[in-house]
């Protein structure tokens, strides 16, 4: 039963991920639109990064003084100059490490 | 002109850091399916199935809880249709690959992959074998995500919770759009989707997952517009 389930789930994102790709060809979408979808990251992303610092695991908003907001903040400065991804996520961690373990405790 | 290997190379280099946050959620992702009780088997299939992260937690959570499998079907179906919009930034590239090879590709399509491939493809359009970026990304993910889910299934979370390190995933998506900070207009765009995704946080289906985004490229739109 749960596996009918799975099955379902999985052609349904297969399709997801196939449709476009597939089944429209160039012609189909004018420059206007091509110049829309340049925002595709930008458009799509915070919509995972949003909600994954300000919301917790019960779904209710955080603190504002809540460590993910700093070790966020940091992650964003040291990805803007550093441009290394690796540094990024390591420096937000560290950030957010240190406040949970050393400062908060 | 890159070869077929090099291409694969570099993308499976390009996508390559981003395991630093995959690979503790995939163990995160397993772990937590056993824990709900679901049989092992079950959570692994997911994995090769769906492959698709955080809809495969939100599947499991959701029939734990009691749902039907229709409300958590649509679910998945719903959280994973922001492929359609990669799909729709990447025909552009893919459009002279044969109709087979485009639905083979299409399974490897992630959120990292299509991020750093996108990247790739922007600098360098006239690479005749293009596709073999999507193809690197997108395999490098699935052998990680593969390998760190059935740890998590078969040794548990042992990754300490007190780390949070499903932290790591908003982390890894910052640093795939931080560049573009530089830029007003997408600061305007990743501000309206960030704020409507905790706006619209408590839709059905976890639906804010891609009404946010479209909401973003209206705003996209009307940027647009407004530069002529």
């Amino acid at each position: 039963m749960t596996l009918t389930a799975i099955i379902f789930a999985g052609i349904l994102t297969y399709f997801t991920r196939m449709t476009m790709i597939a089944l429209i060809s160039r012609d189909m979408l004018g420059d206007k639109i091509k110049a829309v979808l340049e925002y595709v990251p930008s458009a799509v992303f915070p919509a995972i990064i949003f909600p994954g610092i300000f919301i917790n695991d019960f779904g209710t908003f955080i603190e504002m003084n809540d460590p993910k907001i700093f070790g966020a903040l940091v992650a964003v400065i040291v990805g803007y100059f550093s441009k290394n991804i690796i540094a990024t996520i390591s420096a937000g961690l560290v950030s957010y490490w240190f406040l949970i373990f050393v400062v908060f405790n | 002109m890159l070869s077929k290997k090099q291409l694969f190379t570099r993308g499976m280099l390009d996508i390559s850091p981003h395991m630093l946050s995959v690979i503790p959620f995939g163990i995160i992702c397993g772990a937590i399916g056993v824990e709900l009780g679901f049989h092992p088997y079950l959570v692994y299939a997911m994995s090769f199935i769906i492959f698709g992260g955080a809809s495969q937690i939100v599947f499991l959570q959701l029939l734990s809880g009691g749902a039907s499998s229709l409300v958590a079907v649509a679910s998945v179906g719903i959280i994973n249709s922001r492929h359609l919009l990669y799909g729709a930034v990447l025909s552009e590239y893919l459009e002279k690959l044969s109709f087979i090879k485009k639905l083979l590709i299409s399974y490897v399509v992630v959120d990292q992959g299509f991020a750093e491939s996108n990247k790739f493809f922007k600098k360098n359009r006239n690479e005749e074998f293009l596709h073999y970026h999507l193809i690197g990304t997108g395999c490098t993910m699935w052998v990680c995500w593969q390998i760190a889910t059935l740890s998590g299934i078969v040794l548990g979370s042992f990754v300490p919770e007190e780390l949070g390190l499903k932290f790591a995933i908003p982390l890894t998506f910052i640093a795939i759009v931080v560049q573009d900070l530089k830029k007003l207009d997408h600061v305007i765009v990743m501000i309206t989707c960030g704020l409507s995704s905790l706006l619209f946080f408590d839709a059905p289906f976890k639906s804010y997952i891609i009404i946010s985004p479209i909401i973003a490229l209206f705003v996209a739109a009307l940027l647009l517009r407004l530069k002529k």
